[in-house]
């Protein structure tokens, strides 16, 4: 899966848990999950969780550490769909 | 010196109506929100009716995001959000600009029983099934006590305390009055009070078990024989939410506010579970002592309450209650104030019963009426011989109120009595 695919289907779970003060047009591959979209951090499990469920993949807790970006997102993916 | 204390906003989510409009032209007409419920059937419970507010998914969408909405299973928590934001839409206060600073003189005082109870059943199949990290971000927020004070805390930017109080059926009541100190104290402007219940079978299993509730009336839910009635076989579980905004009197004359009463005072104690009190059967001393205290503390005499929203639950211990009224009172006979349940309607809607049945008093307060005491064609006996009958009534009664008293007591042998007064 390319990576455009993969953030063609990540961008719709990342829009459910945007603040209602940022708009959808503001995500983009580089967006910093909480820092830039001002995502709640407790909702990064959440999204974690979506994203298990759409790529039937699971996330160890390494790998949530290393959640920051929707890059970092895709990278991950990449690298447990791979195995 | 302390500062007088008025309600001037309410919010109700009850099985016969939602919003005080609906609710009080529900209470008006004796319509009830008793159901029956297949799911109880099924599930063999020996009471299949309970009572539950009808909730929309658009009424949702009114009070709470689509991301809050997300994942979200807690009843209780949503009659509370929608309860507690319609008292403050009443009292006509803003909730704070979510870019600008906390209101820092508007606290929460908003009990519950449980939390979310159907939320936790979730959490509990999961981390049995050793899938823990399933569970998400949500499941502490819907299943803590302080859930619903603290969804509303955010919603209206609240700075000042915000916490739950939980004492069992008299929850709402002891809200009321823990916001009540906290404004005659002068700590805060505004208090936004009240409670909520979660509805259906994990909340109400625990009740079917003890037999409390009534297992006669399954085919018939517009019949079940109603508090103080010679029938009376135990309550319908019910769920919901009241809310009551309060601040000072001078703060509410100065807004123009409408002000549906002043909270004279009252009293909160226990009984000890001594002195034929246990953990759900109340000490009758604790509880006239918790009316003569509320009295003592309202400044008036027995004589002066025109009416009582009774506590009264369609059990067995209904005469007593009404003994221990008559004793505090000091008044009996013909000499009884007026005296209602609202439990007939909505059945016994549990942590939220005090609350839903406050907003029902302050409606009669404001609208000068008496609900009907509905399902008591035959008065319990015992009840008959303390007080007169006209003083239950069965239709709805135009009535001009002053000075109203409000009891409830719950499991623990907590009491809670409240005075309030029409200005």
């Amino acid at each position: 899966m390319t990576s455009k695919e993969i953030y063609e289907r990540l961008e719709p779970i990342i829009i459910n848990y945007l603040p209602e003060d940022v708009a959808p047009k503001e995500v983009n591959k580089s967006s910093d999950l909480t820092r830039e979209l001002n995502i709640n951090s407790a909702h990064l499990v959440d999204i974690v969780l979506d994203i298990e469920d759409v790529f039937n993949i699971e996330f160890k807790n390494e790998d949530m550490e290393q959640l920051r970006s929707i890059d970092d997102a895709i990278l991950l993916i990449q690298q447990k769909i791979s195995v | 010196m302390r500062k007088r204390v008025v309600i001037t906003g309410l919010g109700v989510v009850a099985p016969n109506g939602v919003g005080v409009t609906a609710f009080s032209e529900a209470i008006k007409n004796g319509v009830s929100g008793i159901a029956f419920f297949p799911e109880l059937r099924d599930l063999n419970f020996s009471c299949q009716l309970g009572a539950k507010p009808h909730i929309s998914e658009d009424k949702k969408r009114e009070y709470l995001s689509e991301l809050q909405l997300r994942n979200f299973n807690s009843s209780s928590i949503l009659y509370g959000v929608i309860a507690g934001m319609d008292a403050l839409k009443d009292a006509k206060i803003e909730p704070a600009n979510p870019k600008e600073e906390p209101l820092w003189d508007l606290g929460i005082i908003f009990g519950s029983g449980t939390s979310g109870v159907e939320k936790f059943r979730e959490a509990i199949y999961k981390i049995d099934d050793k899938n823990v990290r399933r569970l998400g971000s949500t499941s502490v927020a819907q299943t803590m006590t302080s859930g619903v004070s603290a969804y509303l805390g955010g919603l209206i930017g609240a700075g000042n305390t915000v916490t739950a109080n939980s004492s069992a059926c008299a929850t709402g009541t002891e809200a009321l009055l823990l916001g009540y100190d906290h404004i005659a104290n002068g700590k805060a402007k505004y208090m936004l009070c009240g409670s909520t219940s979660d509805s259906g079978p994990y909340l109400w299993g625990g009740f079917d078990a003890m037999k409390v509730t009534t297992y006669k009336f399954n085919d018939a839910p517009n019949k079940v024989a109603g508090p103080m009635s010679a029938e009376a076989s135990g309550f319908v579980p019910g769920s919901g939410a009241g809310a009551y905004f309060l601040e000072s009197l001078e703060s509410a004359q100065k807004r123009g506010a409408t002000i549906y009463a002043e909270i004279l005072g009252g009293a909160v104690n226990n009984g000890g579970q001594r002195g034929g009190g246990s953990m759900t059967a109340p000490n009758s001393a604790a509880v006239q002592k918790c009316i003569k205290d509320a009295l003592v503390n309202a400044n008036v005499t027995g004589d002066e309450i025109d009416y009582i929203n009774g506590h009264l639950t369609a059990t067995i211990k209904d005469p007593d209650e009404i003994e221990n009224w008559s004793l505090a009172l000091n008044r009996r006979g013909a000499e009884f104030p007026y005296i209602n349940s609202l439990k007939g309607m909505v059945g016994h809607c549990l942590a939220a019963s005090g609350s839903i049945e406050i907003v029902s008093a302050m409606l009669q307060l404001q609208e000068d009426f008496i609900f009907p005491n509905v399902n008591c064609e035959n008065l319990h006996p015992e009840i008959d011989a303390l007080i007169a009958s006209e003083k239950i009534p069965r239709q709805l009664r135009k009535s001009t109120l002053q000075t109203i008293a409000k009891a409830s007591f719950g499991f623990g042998d907590v009491n809670a009595c409240v005075i309030f007064k029409k200005i």
